[in-house]
């Protein structure tokens, strides 16, 4: 009873939002307002119909109702609750629900926080949101139907697969959909700009704030996937550079180049095409990651061929979404008219230039992505693409982006000095000297470019700070005083620091994972494995039993010469239903560096393998994420985003200027 | 980034391999082993999704880095390993995709890309200059006196 109410909201939703894509879109084309207003109805209507079915299929799973395929393909009764509810998107069909169910949870956000819009530009904003969820809902219907059932239903389910029983992995999907499918808002935007043919830096405005929550879930989104990916595969990698990977990485760029060109319109008037046409090319490279993934195009080219339904579903909503505002592009964007001019060197100079290496960088992406799937479709030589072919193309580009880090938020708009930004960026120079100086020192001459890489990261991150004191004053006047600038400081300011200082924690974290220490050997219990200075002594090997695995738990005590550092529990689980086996490794941090310790195999004399690694400054990969994704919340909690309030405070937002 | 769960169920339905690199498989020699781990991180393990076979703990990744090292004991330069290990298996196993005309749009396309893309910004930039006023009209007396008055309650 309750999957058929979530069935029969599913195909509710459908016909609301073809609603929704048609009549408020004639609304504003007539001036009909009552007609624009059925925009903001629907798009509430479709959030709660939503809401609906995801509520129905987290029932199911939660009462393991074995009528349902969906449920018996993906779940058991002695799976945990949590996993159970979590497995609802641990599936193909769970997952794109939820991709809706995100989509119209942003519908219902523009419609419910949008006030101060323009009526016109609001109709058509989520018009064009309910066309693509009319797309994405047909979709679901026809080709992935989650509420089919079975009859008679059998005992019990098949059961989630194992990998998927874990924290980091069970809230990766939500993350990654809610920056994948927030982007469509930004798309929204400027598919509505363009039938307007108005862009302005109050469109920015509404704009920035929807792209930069996005930014900010999908950062999130990919931390936590490849931190999964390092605690679970049990020998520490975090980025392959695989297909399914570079799907999320891609929006993630072509997004970070969005935040920092819709600036240059809000705050310049300039740009402005350009900006509308990345806001399309990431809510499209969204789409095209959702095709990658969900297609099954990535196991092979074949495979696609053999089972073309739901490919060529999302393939034609790809062809409809891209081809069509790319078109609309075309045709209205030579209208849009650039505004305030400016120098080469100049904030603005340095934007472009971020923008021109980040889309350079996706571009490679795209291409290490899909040209090898693309020569196979023709019948080309089957080719991999993997690190060595990034590291030589991606890694190169991504260099003047860091340098230009420091020196861009030095500059002034319209006509920069870059001379006497690169004097002020002085310290930043010494410490990279000194990090490369004493980086060579510890690792003895190590890896050259890693060496660099830190230089770098150390470059980035004090002359980040550095702008940040130079706007506040601080050491130049009374610490008082520069408190009182701080608090001044529009937040967005503080955000970018913030973000900037992450991004060279992250590259620091990354370039380091160069100098990792590896020892891999067979232990019998009570012997030692020596790693990096510390002693791993194994005690024991006990068999455990968990909910639904059995485990091998080993008990290895740390040492450092005699002190205990910790007592750690490595575990190889087996999952009986599934006859799979998982590693549970341990890891110890301080925040300075990982020991990473996973168990492998026993041997015919009861010894193990044990895989113990030591990697230095590995951690700072995902706090630097962190640090982005927080200065990105900083930023959106900037009064200046609440466009109406502006306007209200503005006695008190110009002392603050003065402040400045 | 659900990273290469395709890859999982199929290294996982091969439940009780061994994980990556095994103490049994390694070569007595440190110089030869390190060299044997240096060329394995580049060749692919072909069952799976971007992992290379030093890596991987699928079976077939295990007879890869067997017979490579192999080898490597028999007397092969690294090159020679590795075209013995491409003769078997062709480009696909090569992490880094080998240089010619299939693959010149990948190696070339990014710095195309750039080009062009550096290419047209600077013509649309000097374009831009060209056809506009690039000298603004200079500050007319209210708007000075306001300029003076702004900068006064700055420094103040």
């Amino acid at each position: 009873m309750i999957v058929e109410i979530g069935h029969f909201a599913l195909i509710l939703a459908l016909v609301v939002a073809i609603v929704q894509a048609a009549l408020p879109l004639a609304g504003a084309a007539r001036g009909n307002v009552a007609w624009m207003e059925v925009g903001r109805s629907t798009a509430l209507a479709q959030f709660l119909l939503m809401a609906i079915a995801m509520a129905a299929l987290m029932h199911a799973y939660v009462t393991s109702d074995f009528t349902v395929v969906n449920v018996i393909e993906n779940s058991h009764t002695d799976k945990p609750l949590l996993y159970k509810i979590t497995g609802v998107w641990g599936n193909h069909e769970g997952s794109m629900l939820l991709w809706v169910f995100i989509l119209s949870l942003c519908g219902a956000a523009v419609a419910l926080f949008s006030n101060n819009l323009p009526p016109a530009l609001r109709a058509r904003v989520l018009a064009v949101q309910g066309m693509i969820g009319t797309g994405f809902l047909l979709f679901i219907l026809l080709t992935s139907n989650p509420f089919l059932r079975e009859l008679p239903p059998p005992l019990n389910g098949r059961g989630l697969n194992p990998v998927l029983q874990d924290p980091g992995l069970a809230f990766h999907p939500p993350f990654l959909y809610l920056g994948y499918v927030g982007f469509s808002v930004s798309f929204c935007f400027a598919v509505a700009a363009l039938i307007e043919g108005r862009v302005d830096s109050a469109w920015a405005r509404w704009v920035r704030p929807w792209t930069l929550a996005s930014w900010c879930a999908l950062t999130i989104g990919i931390a936590m996937g490849s931190w999964w990916a390092y605690y679970t595969l049990g020998w520490g990698g975090w980025w392959f550079w695989d297909p399914v990977e570079n799907a999320s990485f891609l929006p993630w760029l072509v997004g970070t180049a969005l935040i920092h060109s819709a600036i240059v319109v809000e705050k310049r008037d300039t740009l402005k095409s350009w900006t509308v046409l990345l806001a399309i090319i990431t809510f499209s490279l969204s789409l095209v990651g959702t095709f990658l993934v969900r297609s099954g195009v990535l196991t092979s080219v074949h495979a696609f061929a053999v089972d073309p339904a739901r490919g060529s579903f999302i393939l034609l909503l790809l062809l409809v979404a891209i081809g069509g505002s790319l078109a609309l592009y075309a045709v209205r964007a030579p209208a849009l008219k650039g505004g305030g001019l400016f120098a080469p060197v100049s904030r603005e100079g340095a934007l472009v230039l971020n923008n021109l290496l980040l889309s350079t960088g996706a571009a490679t992406v795209f291409l290490g992505t899909l040209y090898p799937l693309f020569l196979d479709a023709v019948g080309g030589p089957k080719l991999s693409v993997g690190p060595p072919f990034y590291n030589k193309t991606f890694v190169p580009l991504m260099v003047p982006v860091l340098v230009a880090v420091a020196a861009g938020p030095l500059l002034a708009w319209k006509r920069g000095d870059l001379l006497g930004a690169l004097q002020r960026l002085w310290a930043a120079f010494a410490a990279a000297v000194v990090v490369v100086l004493g980086a060579l020192y510890v690792t003895s001459g190590g890896p050259v470019l890693a060496v660099l890489g830190l230089g770098l990261a150390a470059w980035t991150f004090v002359g980040v700070l550095a702008e940040w004191t130079e706007r506040l004053k601080l050491f130049r006047i009374p610490a008082r005083d520069s408190w009182r600038r701080a608090r001044n400081l529009p937040r967005s300011a503080h955000g970018m620091t913030l973000a900037h200082l992450g991004l060279a924690i992250s590259v620091a974290g990354i370039a380091a994972s160069a100098f990792e220490v590896e020892h891999i050997d067979i232990v019998a219990p009570g012997g030692d494995l020596p790693l990096a200075g510390y002693t791993l002594h194994l005690d024991k090997v006990e068999k455990l039993q968990g909910a639904n695995y059995v485990a091998d738990d080993a008990t290895i005590t740390v040492k450092r010469g005699d002190a205990v550092i910790a007592v750690v529990h490595p575990q190889r689980r087996f999952f009986p239903l599934q006859q799979q086996t998982t590693s549970e490794t341990a890891i110890r941090t301080n925040f300075l560096a990982d020991l990473y310790i996973a168990l492998g195999e026993p041997d015919q004399a009861g010894g193990w393998t044990i895989r113990a690694y030591w990697k230095p400054l590995v951690p700072w990969i995902w706090i630097g994420a962190v640090f982005m994704a927080f200065g990105g919340v900083v930023s959106l909690s900037d009064r200046r985003w609440r466009v109406g309030v502006a306007s209200r405070l503005r006695a008190p937002a110009a002392q603050a200027a003065a402040g400045d | 980034m659900r990273r290469a769960l395709a890859t999982l169920l199929v290294l996982l339905a091969l439940a009780g391999a061994a994980l990556a690199v095994t103490p049994s498989e390694r070569l007595a020699d440190p110089a030869l082993e390190a060299r044997a781990r240096e060329i394995s991180k580049g060749l692919r393990c072909l069952v799976c999704q971007n992992e290379s076979i030093d890596d991987s703990n699928a079976d077939l990744a295990h007879d890869v880095r067997v017979k490579l090292r192999e080898r490597l004991l028999a007397g092969d330069s690294d090159a020679q390993a590795v075209q013995f290990i491409v003769d078997r298996y062709g480009d696909f196993v090569l992490l880094q995709p080998p240089m010619r005309p299939a693959t010149y749009v990948l190696w070339f396309g990014p710095g195309a890309v750039l080009l062009l893309a550096a290419g047209g910004m600077a013509i649309a930039f000097r374009r831009r200059h060209a056809t506009d006023d690039a000298v603004p009209p200079p500050l007319s007396d209210a708007e000075r006196e306001r300029l003076d008055r702004l900068m006064r309650e700055t420094e103040g």
